[in-house]
């Protein structure tokens, strides 16, 4: 303990004054790691969902229960890696979201850079796409299968068109996210056009064109399952609509959840870029907070 | 009272470096002036300021200084020839340090060097960037990233990217502005020792009289809407200007000067 400074004698006897420490409120969830609070959650998740199953609130055939779901995840895992007619369907999805987000990204990014680096773009083509962006973009669907038939391009069409928006919209607003400061910089250098597009704009722009992506890698996924929903064919969601069709619930949620590792594959592709690409601005993998300072 | 040490207060021996004749510019359609007939001359060597309000002109005057905007009327001249766009004979800096936090410290330093000259150019260039960082104390920080430093940091080497390609003449909008008062005391005196030891001329834009008054040879105080220069006053404080200058008669008679021509609307 150091000594205050004092201009008289301190009393041998006076009593010393209590420390003012105090707790800070934490909650309790903070100090548990992160994986026990969400596998504490999925629990209770299940739990409740078994309780309601099990106890007949709501019918078996509307809603299975958790059990008869893990069983029934069990018997397609088990086709899907004997490489059975799940399997062929699965690749055929795999297919059409890969495709469909191929075709997305290059149309995107072309329409992107248009929008955002040319006044033409900007001015003259930017209402067309956000017209077209507002149209509900299902009802395109039979029109694709109209022109690119029942097979596998009609959904690749369908999901890239369902996913360029996000794309085109990120890549654009990220050429437009330039600071005014460094545009004048640029410009007070001699920079010239393509200068300042590659070294300025396009990488102060990753970051909303990343954000851009990681909508477009959701919904290509969804854009490839409607594809199949309205104009057939082989794919898992044609073995979706086949299930849900003979009340075979389990196989429509064991389905699904198989489907979604398409859709994290995705996610998890486009944010490990973001990770490498703008190594400057690292955030969680869910992007939904910044990262702390 | 101490005589100016620099060259006679009309500057008649130094060559002209800027010369700006009726400068105006009216802005959208219905005409703001936002400028009105600026003259100044800025000779070799010189260190000048603008002070004045905000939304008095004074950024746009920059910009028109570095050919980042052209003027409505009126004719701007560097180094004898017409400003007609951006010239690569001037250094800017602004209020942020504006680095790219994709570029290592050194590789923000050479980036005019890059655009202007190629990558083989800013490699060579990259010992002149080395002494420069070692020059504002950042020696040790040419390899790390612009997120590691600190605002004061960040400035000084925003000033050594500014330096990179020797220009003749500094065009400076607030550059210390957005830092501590010790911080950006220290970086004015190394502004007027890199202006020195290089013969450089400056062009401030600030807000702050005090340092205006410690930084120039020649203070502008322009008033607001429309936008002209009230008034040029000539600092007669020896060089090198020190921090404890501030408590000289002179300098207070600057301040009190200026802080007059300001409350009273800048009017003439």
């Amino acid at each position: 303990m150091s000594q205050p400074v004092q201009t008289r004698a301190p009393e041998a006897t006076e009593p010393a004054l209590p420390d003012t420490v105090w707790a800070e409120k934490v909650s309790w969830v903070s100090l548990v790691p992160r994986w026990v609070s969400m596998a504490g959650l999925l629990v209770v998740f299940l739990a409740l969902w078994q309780i309601v199953t099990s106890a007949g609130i709501v019918s078996q055939l509307i809603l299975p229960s958790p059990l008869d779901t893990i069983v029934d995840l069990g018997f397609v895992g088990r086709n899907l890696f004997s490489g059975d007619y799940m399997l062929a369907a699965f690749w055929v999805t795999a297919r059409e979201v890969f495709w469909g987000f191929m075709l997305a990204l290059a149309i995107g990014v072309t329409l992107g850079v248009l929008v955002g680096e040319t006044s033409f773009g900007e001015r003259a083509v930017m209402p067309y796409i956000v017209a077209v962006d507002t149209m509900p973009k299902l009802a395109f669907a039979p029109l694709f299968v109209a022109w690119l038939g029942f097979g596998i391009m009609s959904k690749v069409a369908l999901a890239a068109f369902i996913s360029v928006f996000p794309i085109i919209v990120g890549t654009a607003a990220g050429l437009h996210a330039t600071d005014e400061n460094a545009r004048m910089l640029f410009r007070s250098i001699g920079a010239s056009r393509l200068q300042t597009l590659v070294k300025l704009k396009i990488p102060s722009g990753l970051p909303h064109f990343f954000t851009g992506l990681k909508i477009a890698a959701i919904s290509v996924v969804s854009g490839a399952i409607a594809g199949e929903f309205l104009g057939g064919g082989q794919g898992f969601g044609e073995l979706i609509r086949v299930a849900a069709s003979q009340l075979d619930t389990p196989r429509v949620f064991s389905l699904i959840i198989y489907l979604s590792v398409l859709g994290l594959v995705m996610f998890g592709t486009v944010s490990w870029l973001q990770y490498k690409l703008v190594f400057w601005q690292r955030t969680p993998v869910t992007g939904t907070r910044k990262a702390s300072q | 009272m101490t005589s100016p040490v620099l060259a006679e207060p009309d500057g008649r021996s130094a060559r002209p470096v800027y010369e700006l004749a009726n400068v105006c510019k009216y802005y959208g359609e219905r005409g703001v002036v936002a400028l009105e007939g600026v003259d100044l001359t800025l000779r070799e060597g010189e260190f000048h300021s603008v002070i004045g309000s905000s939304g008095c002109g004074k950024s746009t005057l920059l910009k028109i200084m570095a050919g980042l905007t052209p003027p409505s009327k009126g004719r701007v001249m560097l180094a004898g020839k017409p400003v007609l766009g951006a010239r690569p004979d001037i250094g800017m800096m602004f209020q942020q340090a504006t680095l790219f936090p994709w570029r290592t410290t050194v590789q923000n330093i050479l980036l005019p060097v890059e655009v202007r000259e190629g990558r083989a150019a800013a490699e060579a260039a990259r010992a002149r960037a080395y002494g420069l960082l070692e020059l504002v104390g950042l020696k040790g920080f040419e390899n790390t990233y612009p997120s590691q430093l600190s605002g004061g940091m960040a400035q000084r080497a925003a000033i050594c990217r500014m330096l990179i390609a020797e220009p003749n003449v500094l065009l400076l909008d607030e550059p210390f502005s957005a830092l501590d008062e010790i911080t950006r005391d220290f970086m004015n005196m190394e502004l007027q020792r890199v202006c020195l030891e290089r013969n450089a001329s400056a062009f401030l834009v600030t807000h702050s009289i005090s340092e205006a008054v410690i930084l120039s040879d020649v203070v502008h105080v322009m008033s607001a809407r429309p936008g002209r220069v009230v008034r040029s006053i000539r600092i007669d404080l020896p060089r090198p200007r020190t921090l404890d200058m501030v408590v000289l008669p002179t300098f207070g008679a600057h301040v009190s000067e200026i802080r007059h021509l300001l409350d009273t609307g800048a009017l003439p």
